[in-house]
């Protein structure tokens, strides 16, 4: 299981953009590094983040090792009504996971 | 024979008939030339257009604070791409813009394998390009036990 945090403002003005902000607790492991005892730790990647508004897209991030562990990502996005931001990943290792968000747009 | 001054003339021919050298700070930078290449396919990419906010100094290479965005007045944004060319793999990461996209920033984290200038290149919907550089000095690089020299 995947822990994340994914928050957008209490209320948004409508189509102005609003800040989103995603943490994923993720290791990113770079592949590149050894453990203890001198082997290879398998590379652990979140090479793919989606973010859509209502099923539209928002941002599609592709990610490699330049990435940190528990990246942070910070964007904007844009709501006309109230709706769901969804936000997908899924890491090397298959982990397939996705957080949501309201959006309540004041009037 | 060849006197002093027919082999200096000769001796300076290739140097100057080779394409201009990518700017780059240090030996380690690898050239990302092909890469950002590939994403043009050759088209011209201008400088400027988009803004890469980053710290000139960086403590350590595992955490660097990266900010990138481009100003709606230069119109709107397909996508953006980040290099790092002295890290093992250059290409940190690839931001393409929705429809629902509010405006074009994006902020994360980045890890920087040593003291190296980064490259924004922007594509814009209408195909052409904007790029910027960031030059960071990184103190202690990101951990690469199996890519250190």
């Amino acid at each position: 299981m995947s822990n994340y945090r994914l928050s957008v403002p209490e209320r948004v003005a409508r189509a102005t953009p609003f800040l989103v902000r995603l943490i994923i607790q993720h290791p990113m492991e770079t592949g590149f590094r050894l453990d203890a005892a001198g082997a290879a730790i398998t590379k652990n990647l979140i090479s793919e983040i989606v973010c859509r508004l209502d099923g539209a897209e928002v941002l599609r991030m592709e990610l490699s090792s330049g990435i940190t562990a528990n990246p942070l990502f910070e964007f904007y996005a844009v709501a006309d009504k109230n709706c769901e931001l969804v936000v997908e990943w899924q890491d090397d290792s298959g982990v397939h996971a996705s957080a949501r968000a309201n959006v309540q747009v004041a009037d | 024979m060849t006197d002093r001054r027919t082999f200096l003339a000769f001796a300076a021919l290739p140097a100057l008939s080779a394409q201009p050298a990518p700017a780059q700070s240090n030996r380690f930078e690898a050239d990302i030339g092909p890469l950002i290449e590939k994403l043009t396919g050759g088209k011209p990419v201008a400088t400027g257009r988009v803004q890469m906010t980053v710290p000139a100094f960086a403590e350590n290479g595992q955490s660097v604070p990266v900010t990138i965005s481009v100003a709606a007045s230069e119109g709107a944004v397909k996508s953006l791409h980040l290099f790092a060319p002295r890290n093992p793999r250059p290409n940190i990461a690839n931001f393409h813009f929705g429809p629902r996209s509010g405006k074009a920033a994006i902020t994360t984290r980045i890890r920087l394998a040593g003291t190296q200038t980064l490259r924004v290149i922007a594509l814009f919907t209408d195909g052409s390009f904007g790029s910027a550089t960031a030059p960071v000095e990184v103190t202690a690089s990101a951990c690469l036990d199996m890519t250190a020299s």
